[in-house]
């Protein structure tokens, strides 16, 4: 019985062994869109190549996966199987909520940072969203923040507000009459309200994952 | 040098982690080292130059997916004493 371990290794140290030398051998990709997306940069509205593929060469599959992330957390909600509010114990550890006092403000800062560097450098509405999400989730956690009920309709706006966001600015009339496609002079902003509203919505879909949770059973007891 | 060195002593950590996380008898520790692989695979996407991917995952990873991880445990482990007691 001691042979399969000793087989699996083996394989497993070949494969990544075969794998390291296709790597390290790695051809030339035909294509290189590195120039095409530079040379287009300065009518993109954003300075960040990243940004600019996501929010204006490819915002489509963007769009796409703010729907999906959406659907996952309607779905999520249609179960109906979230018990409400729900805190890591019944009574919380001081220093965790002092913890969660001090480090969910600065977290909000370093969201609203990231979308705004996100025309220039690394960042952008995906990590902004994470952060916010984390922030919630952490402050659910030490018990400062009760956990989210079914939502309101407050919340559920905010849940759908960054897809209709983004769904009115494809629509907005451009040029070439196709969706998605921002005139020059207005991407910059489109491009940042956009993300606003997606930091927003995503944030709140992300933490509503975890808040909404099936927590089959423990409701009863 | 010190960047060699550095690379080098990540991708050993990057590996053990890795490998406890997968050996590791309690589900708790695993998680555990599945969130140190997480924040040190920050570090090696930082180093190869892809800040983006860093940021994402030192965001999600870290934010989220440790404690969606770390609260299955918790269920799990409910369930398993109310499974022994009934």
């Amino acid at each position: 019985m001691k042979l399969w371990p000793a087989l699996a290794c083996a394989a497993a140290v070949l494969l990544g062994g075969a794998l390291f030398a296709v790597i390290v051998h790695m051809p030339d990709p035909p294509i290189r869109l590195e120039g095409a997306v530079r040379a287009q940069l300065p009518a993109s509205g954003v300075a960040h190549p990243v940004t600019a593929i996501l929010l204006n060469y490819r915002g489509y599959d963007t769009l796409l996966e703010v729907a999906v992330l959406l659907l996952a957390a309607a779905g999520m909600l249609a179960t109906g199987t979230h018990a409400g509010p729900a805190s890591l114990r019944s009574r919380p550890l001081p220093l965790l909520q002092l913890a969660a006092r001090k480090l969910v403000p600065p977290m909000i800062v370093v969201a609203g940072y990231f979308v705004w560097i996100g025309a220039r450098a690394p960042g952008g509405a995906f990590q902004a969203g994470a952060v916010l999400a984390a922030a919630a989730v952490f402050s659910c956690l030490a018990g400062v923040a009760p956990a989210w009920a079914a939502p309101r309709l407050l919340l559920r706006a905010g849940l759908a507000g960054g897809l209709l966001v983004f769904l009115t600015v494809a629509a907005l009339p451009s040029s070439s009459g196709a969706l998605l496609h921002y005139r020059h002079e207005r991407a910059a902003v489109l491009i940042l309200l956009v993300e606003s509203a997606l930091t927003l919505s995503l944030g709140s879909i992300l933490a509503g994952l975890f808040m909404w949770l099936p927590r089959e059973g423990e409701g009863k007891t | 040098m010190i960047a060699a060195t550095f690379d080098a002593m990540l991708v050993v950590a990057l590996l053990w982690s890795a490998v406890w996380c997968l050996a590791a008898r309690h589900l708790f520790r695993s998680v555990v080292l599945f969130i140190v692989f997480g924040q040190l695979m920050v570090l090696a996407w930082a180093r190869l130059g892809a800040p983006d991917v860093a940021l994402a995952e030192a965001a999600i990873g870290g934010g989220l997916t440790g404690a969606l991880l770390l609260d299955t445990l918790g269920h799990l482990q409910r369930r398993g004493k109310r499974g022994k007691a009934g």
